[in-house]
């Protein structure tokens, strides 16, 4: 074998604390090393002609890079070896920067370490075969998940592109937390008016099916060929009857039901349409409330339904999709506020978070778009907005920013005094973060043109002053002083969490989700769509706290990566697969078990039963390998004798 | 010329390192919100205000923070502590600039300090706290010789004022021994006691 290496000094990164010329001078002893070099950088274009050069000049049959992780360039080397002409497994990485260069600053240390791990490599790849890539077809329709501004636009632009959508939204409209706010800032637009019509295109798009008030149960299979159970909670309405005419929700007697659309700031019916603009535009009734299901008796909404439409033995049902890529958009919630005792931990009426604050504004709200208090249903004179609430507090367990509560702070603060023009509102706040366009000014406007008073604090408490107002003890740090504040209603700017039950979906979509249970992208900043299982993206917060416009971009790219996906007929998969020794396999069926795609089927070979692996559904962990009692299933390009070599390289001195 | 306080010359880094090492805490989470000098119910006899301390030990500006009147004016309350959206113990802090303070034979606010020792010779003495004694001892050093006694009726009223001390057997001496042990440590430290 002819082996060529290349010792990468990524400018000064690794070339600072390694002395790439002697690894390379050491490499050149190793068996079968033919030629090693270190350039610059080998990743750029004069270093991956140099590889493919030397490989022609010194007929090289295998080649070693030593430099960054194999995350970020070994698809560009693999690359680089097949434009030369030899198979991509005839490729291996040493890791001298992440491992190596980045982590030590003895130079003498370091060169010996960037040396044996060339040696690694070497040895590897000595045992490597060429492997060759199967194809499989591809199932062209993708699965949205969540109905936020982030899912509709990533379906509407799948759509678009000719490729049906299923989408799926666990409440029974779509709309997210976009279709709750009263204005978008910082142009102060209505938002069911720049919401409203992308709701309609998706009920109106030919290539979208909306599975509402439904949510996804189960997820198997692998990019390309998806197979997801969808579960269609029962809505107790036959949606296909189910004109959205409201005549039941007119006459249901039980006019005491939590309004969840309306984030308990009022009450509503058992049977339900969310709101005026909802899409679907169907009622649901909810089963915990209805007096038919709770007292066995009612039956007012089938009597009134015109279209006979109610169904009260309504059964989930589950339905069965195929597709070929996944968009996460789920979304957020906000965290429980209530842990601030010091806030009155709820039991105060006129302490409201900013969301019940929207709903108050707007016009489809509990109140008619009249902003008063809950308590006793007067205007608020002096409003307090509280920043950070559950957001920059590590002693609630939320130490991150949730990015966009500054922005619609100062928005709410703007439209109070719109609605109530001899109003004055307080904003307790931190650091004003507006980084995005035109919201700094927005920011600025709320002060010098709507007159709110700016407080640079946090607020310690809040009690009831027992003449129907609130005081509000902060500090005013730029004054150096603790100030006191009567306030007739307190907003308080929650933070947010990721969307209940993202940890159990990441597990279903197999994707990674951080400390918080905010899904993971593949890279922070390169690859802020994808995530590290293929075919499936992220869009809007999910993936992390961002505002209207940035989850609208978001949906789009993840649009635009799912039509580049489907762009190919066929996909090709990676041969970095299990394969079984029917000679040696006994057929135990511990790999059957084991295996977490469920890759491995038993087969009948001349009447024996044997292991077989399902090529395009494995995804090369290796956990068979392990678990094999025979040692008869191997995972091409991580076998056991080219594992051995490696650990005898590194045993010999 | 203003007056700036010159943070080149001023800083002292290794005062920072040392409250953090003596209290446990790492001073450098603080962000300023300012929500231990929100609830902080001593705040109003302050010469600066509690975030703003703990701005002086992050800065490394030891004059500034030992020599203020606000370490000694802190109750102990510790609610600075609850509040504090980055889990500091600022009450620790506090407590620690009282120690260094002392160390260094500054004390802005010596009646608190004459209050402290009149509180421990009655428990020093009788193993429990003695209020009359504690009383009539603070009115001898510190020469304020009328402090609160208006309040001394309603509380005798109230019972809640002993004129005779209550020893607790044997208990009194146990709690002698235990300062009696801190103060030979004082000493071999070199610690004021």
């Amino acid at each position: 074998m002819r082996i060529g290496v290349f010792i990468c000094h990524c400018g000064s990164n690794i070339g600072g604390t390694v002395d790439c010329a002697k690894v390379a001078e050491i490499a050149r002893g190793f068996p079968d090393v033919v030629y090693a070099d270190d350039p610059m950088y080998t990743c750029a274009e004069p270093g991956q002609a140099a590889i493919e050069a030397a490989i022609h000049e010194h007929r090289l049959d295998g080649v070693v890079v030593a430099s960054c992780t194999p995350r970020m360039h070994e698809p560009t080397f693999r690359r680089t070896v097949e434009r030369a002409g030899l198979n991509r497994y005839m490729f291996e990485m040493a890791n001298i920067r992440e491992h190596v260069s980045w982590i030590g600053r003895d130079k003498e240390a370091n060169t010996n370490k960037a040396a044996e791990l060339v040696r690694l490599a070497v040895e590897k790849l000595r045992n490597n075969k060429p492997l060759a890539a199967k194809s499989f077809d591809v199932t062209k329709k993708v699965l949205v998940i969540g109905g936020g501004v982030a899912g509709i636009q990533a379906a509407l632009d799948c759509a678009d592109g000719g490729v049906p959508v299923i989408l799926v939204e666990r409440e029974a409209t779509i709309g997210g937390k976009m279709a709750k706010l009263d204005k978008t800032f910082p142009t102060v637009d209505c938002s069911a008016c720049i919401l409203g019509p992308k709701m309609v295109d998706v009920a109106q798009h030919p290539n979208i099916t909306l599975y509402a008030y439904s949510e996804v149960e189960d997820i198997s299979g692998y990019v390309g060929n998806f197979t997801v159970k969808i579960r269609k909670r029962a809505t107790y309405v036959d949606w296909s009857k189910c004109t959205g005419c409201g005549a039941c929700t007119e006459k249901c007697p039980s006019k005491k039901t939590p309004d969840a659309f309306n984030e308990f700031t009022g009450p509503t019916t058992a049977i339900t349409i969310a709101f005026p603009q909802a899409i679907p535009k169907k009622a649901v009734i909810n089963a915990a409330h209805c007096r038919q299901f709770v007292k066995g008796k009612c039956g007012v909404c089938a009597k009134i339904c015109p279209t006979g439409a109610i169904s009260y033995d309504m059964q989930d049902e589950i339905v069965t999709e195929e597709v070929g890529s996944i968009v996460a958009a789920t979304g957020y919630d906000l965290m429980d506020w209530t842990v601030y005792e010091e806030y009155g931990g709820g039991r105060y009426p006129d302490v409201i978070t900013s969301l019940q604050y929207e709903r108050i504004m707007s016009a489809s709200g509990p109140t008619g778009g009249h902003i008063v208090r809950p308590s006793d249903g007067r205007e608020p004179q002096k409003v307090v907005f509280i920043q950070c609430v559950g957001s920059r507090d590590r002693s609630v367990g939320r130490p991150y920013c949730s990015g966009f509560c500054c922005m619609y702070t100062a928005k709410q603060a703007v439209l109070t005094k719109d609605h109530i023009p001899n109003s004055q509102s307080y904003v307790f706040y931190m650091d004003i973060r507006a980084p995005g366009k035109m919201y700094d000014e927005f920011t600025r406007r709320a002060v010098e043109e709507y007159g709110t008073e700016y407080i640079r604090g946090r607020v310690s408490s809040i009690y009831p002053d027992g003449n129907g107002q609130y005081v509000v003890m902060g500090v005013d740090t730029l004054l150096g002083e603790p100030v006191e504040i009567r306030a007739d209603l307190v907003v308080l700017a929650v933070g947010i969490e990721a969307s209940k039950g993202s940890p159990q979906l990441a597990e279903k979509l197999r994707i990674s989700y951080d400390h918080y249970g905010f899904f993971m992208e593949s890279h922070v900043k390169l690859k802020p769509v994808e995530t590290n299982t293929a075919g499936v993206f992220l869009a809007g917060v999910c993936q992390g706290a961002k505002d209207i416009p940035a989850s609208v971009a978001q949906g789009s790219a993840a649009a635009a990566k799912v039509l580049a996906l489907f762009a190919r007929d066929k996909l090709e998969s990676d041969p970095q697969i299990a394969q079984v020794d029917i000679r040696r396999c006994v057929n135990c069926g511990k790999c059957i078990r084991c295996c977490p795609f469920g890759a491995i089927k038993e087969v009948e070979i001349r009447g024996e039963g044997k292991a077989q692996v399902i090529e395009t559904v494995c995804q090369g962990c290796g956990l068979c390998t392990a678990t094999c009692p025979q040692g008869a299933i191997q995972l091409s390009h991580a076998t056991d004798n080219q594992i051995l070599a490696e650990v005898n390289a590194l045993c010999q001195c | 010329m203003n007056d700036a306080i010159n943070l080149s010359r001023m800083r002292d880094a290794a005062f920072t390192a040392e409250v953090e090492a003596q209290s446990g805490q790492n001073v450098s989470t603080c962000y300023q919100c300012g929500n231990c000098t929100a609830g902080c119910p001593a705040g109003f006899v302050y010469d600066r205000q509690v975030n703003q301390i703990m701005r002086g030990v992050q800065l490394g500006l030891k004059d500034e923070v030992l020599n203020s009147r606000s370490i000694w004016m802190c109750l102990s309350c510790s609610t600075c502590s609850l509040r504090c959206p980055n889990n500091i113990d600022v009450a620790a802090v506090m407590e620690t600039l009282r120690h260094m303070a002392r160390k260094e034979g500054r004390v802005a606010v010596p009646k608190v300090e004459k209050f402290w020792f009149s509180f421990l010779d009655t428990v020093r003495a009788f193993g429990r706290t003695y209020e009359i004694g504690t009383m009539a001892l603070y009115m001898m050093r510190s020469l304020r010789l009328f402090t609160d006694l208006d309040l001394a009726p309603e509380a005798l009223k109230k019972k809640k004022l002993g004129f005779r001390p209550h020893v607790i057997p044997g208990g009194a001496d146990a709690v002698a021994r235990i300062m009696q042990r801190y103060k030979e440590r004082a000493k071999r430290e070199g610690v004021r006691p």
